[in-house]
């Protein structure tokens, strides 16, 4: 068995194990209140924290600068999403500015 | 209620699931294609590359993998890696094990195979709306069935076109786009704003901790400031 077989199938089980944990593994478990109020923020606190690092970080370096198309499509992306909630619009006009961005800054 | 009643419920969950994660897969589509062309540039198989998305399906690990291939981490780190940015998944159980509680092990083992970002913030966003019929794993499973089988045929289509989809066209950026589509609507409170806010900030600072384990500490700091906040 190759090396990424090995990595795949481990992978693979450490997080279907993780998606399980609380679902079947420890469902009797009733959690305190505060942790029932923590939880309201998983969504955005995970996945803002994704996001914000593929907007702003190049090649390990922070970029801020007006030449970053990734992040200016994302502030545009996160307008249209503000505005509108419609997902569909926001994917829509936010890699249509990347693209009009990736062209004007090129 | 009768049977017919029941199974039309079921039916309609089902449906809207599926019909709410299709704006979602403009951008879930695009990223699992960069991901086989990718997964090919990194030298795997066709059969390993289409497999991962199957035994791992979670877009930003199998991305991650398939690049620390290429650098030559030792497998022992691979996996560690791998599993780290996937902890997250565990916050997302946690999340959703009040609502499923009632459901058959069976029921249970088979959300939790699907249960990936973007079913997570579409379905969690369900449950919490008012009016429960009792048959709302339907709307998971319409939602979760539809992300996995287009992430494995995206998969499929990056692999078979590989190089004709070179990745500088930057098709990877539709991974934020997505995020970005189902967090900014969920934003809505102050204590949700400084959550946000403050996770983005800490996954910037920590963002060189090893084994992506910034991920971790940015949402922990995230979730911290939204409760803090809850007070003032």
């Amino acid at each position: 068995m190759s090396d990424i077989w090995v990595i795949m199938i481990a992978v693979g089980i450490l997080t279907y194990l993780t998606r399980l944990s609380f679902i079947l593994l420890l469902d009797k478990w009733q959690p305190p209140e505060i942790v029932t109020r923590a939880l309201r923020y998983v969504p955005v606190a995970v996945l803002t924290a994704i996001i914000v690092p593929e907007l702003v970080v190049v090649d390990n370096a922070l970029d801020f600068s007006l030449g970053n198309a990734r992040m200016l499509a994302g502030i545009v992306a996160i307008l249209v999403a503000w505005r509108t909630k419609s997902a569909l619009w926001t994917i829509a006009v936010g890699f249509a500015a990347f693209l009009l961005l990736n062209a004007i800054l090129a | 209620m009768g049977n017919n009643t029941a199974t039309a419920i079921k039916r309609s969950e089902f449906l809207s699931g599926l019909r709410d994660i299709i704006p979602i897969l403009l951008g879930v589509a695009p990223f699992g294609m960069i991901y086989g062309v990718l997964a090919k540039g990194a030298g795997l198989s066709n059969t390993d590359a289409q497999a991962m998305s199957s035994v791992v399906f979670a877009g930003s690990a199998q991305f991650m993998l398939v690049q620390l291939l290429n650098v030559g981490m030792p497998t022992i780190m691979m996996i560690l890696t791998g599993f780290v940015i996937n902890l997250r998944h565990a916050l997302y159980s946690a999340s959703l094990a009040p609502y499923t509680r009632p459901l058959t092990p069976l029921w249970k083992m088979i959300l939790s195979y699907v249960l990936v970002d973007e079913a997570f913030a579409l379905v969690v966003m369900h449950y919490k709306q008012p009016g429960d019929n009792g048959y709302r794993h339907w709307y998971f499973l319409g939602a979760g069935l539809t992300l996995w089988a287009t992430w494995q045929l995206s998969t499929a289509a990056g692999i078979f076109l590989g190089a004709q989809v070179p990745a500088s066209w930057g098709l990877d950026f539709t991974l934020a786009l997505t995020f970005i589509a189902l967090t900014v609507p969920a934003i809505n409170d102050r204590p949700a704003l400084l959550a946000a806010l403050s996770a983005g900030a800490t996954a910037i600072l920590a963002r060189n901790l090893p084994y992506k384990l910034g991920l971790m500490a940015a949402a922990f700091v995230g979730i911290l400031v939204g409760l803090w906040s809850e007070k003032k």
